[in-house]
């Protein structure tokens, strides 16, 4: 075992946790808006917002999908040393990461009607954010925002699923932004 | 279970011993073995709990004992070797000696790790276990004898 694969953690995890956690819900409750967050230096397959997210969001109750690129023996040892997130698939997930071509939104899991929070939130990364092309309206944006989406009728068909869906999350570097299922794309 | 197929199974038994030793026993043998090897802090020592669970008679259902409070860290010596320390109770210094051990004891320098350190806590262990053994073994009560008054 490499110590490479085990370092670059949060040096201060309560802080650094805490920050991240406030960077991430933020993000989350003002869809399109771009965070930064950081922390850690993960290995080289993750970037430092996806990696700085699953330190914060995972535990060993949440099963975690690596789907394409992002699956190597490097990223699931830190994962595992860092967060205790058991890897699973992806019909199982809590959280799922990957690029957004890798990554099949049929199979997992979207909630059921007495529990919608039982669904998986997607983290996409992807090459960069800017407030360029999709336009997004709802909950927590005050007229519209615009966001970068890899796709556009993904969203539309996903935000038609509420209360139930997917929950997004969009990572470039160390920069963060959020598409939770109660937003509008257009 | 079999523990001679377990090709893990010495290093489970000295975190096992070290998770077991007494916190200033550990830091005793630690001075006086005069290791200070060069290591990095992987997971600074943190202090939280585990459920340990057991099996009546070691067949039985598994159930929930109770939770006990652990500390663990890793560290990794130079060189890239990786030592982790899990011990029972909020030392955190008896966590970096363990963890520092185990990533000694995977180096050239087992022998003297072993011989300094791991020997002396085996033979304070087996002591203290052979002490409660014969409290306990005081204590019992031979039915054997009683049900043999009858005739």
């Amino acid at each position: 075992m490499a110590q490479t694969m085990l370092a670059g953690g949060f040096t201060d995890p309560p802080q650094d946790a805490a920050q991240a956690f406030r960077g991430i819900m933020q993000a989350m409750a003002r869809p399109g808006q771009i965070e930064t967050v950081g922390g850690v230096q993960p290995p080289a397959s993750l970037s430092v917002a996806a990696a700085t997210l699953l330190l914060t969001l995972c535990d060993p109750d949440t099963g975690l999908h690596l789907a394409g690129a992002c699956d190597t023996p490097a990223v699931r040892g830190w994962i595992t040393f860092h967060t205790g997130a058991p890897l699973v698939a992806a019909t199982d997930a809590t959280f799922v990461l990957g690029a957004w071509d890798d990554i099949d939104l049929s199979v997992l899991p979207i909630g059921t009607p007495e529990y919608p929070d039982r669904s998986a939130t997607v983290i996409v990364e992807v090459p960069d954010l800017a407030h360029t092309g999709a336009t997004l309206r709802g909950p927590g944006i005050k007229d519209s925002a615009t966001l970068n989406l890899p796709a556009i009728t993904a969203f539309q068909h996903n935000a038609a699923l509420f209360p139930l869906g997917l929950d997004f999350f969009f990572t470039s570097g160390a920069a963060l932004a959020a598409l939770p299922r109660s937003t509008k794309v257009t | 279970m079999d523990g001679s197929s377990d090709p893990n199974a010495p290093r489970k038994a000295w975190l096992s011993l070290l998770a077991r030793s007494a916190p200033a026993d550990v830091a005793r043998l630690w001075a006086a073995a005069g290791l200070a090897p060069a290591h990095d802090v992987l997971r600074a020592p943190e202090i939280g709990a585990v459920m340990v669970r057991g099996r009546a008679g070691a067949v039985g259902a598994p159930f929930n004992l109770g939770e006990m409070t652990v500390t663990r860290t890793t560290v990794a010596l130079t060189g890239g070797i990786v030592g982790h320390g899990y011990v029972q109770g909020r030392d955190k210094a008896h966590a970096t000696h363990a963890a520092l051990i185990d990533a000694l004891m995977q180096t050239d320098a087992a022998a003297q790790v072993e011989a300094a350190i791991l020997a002396p806590l085996r033979s304070t262990a087996d002591a203290r276990r052979d002490t409660r053994a014969k409290r306990a073994a005081a204590t019992k009560v031979d039915f054997f004898t009683v049900a043999r008054g009858e005739d």
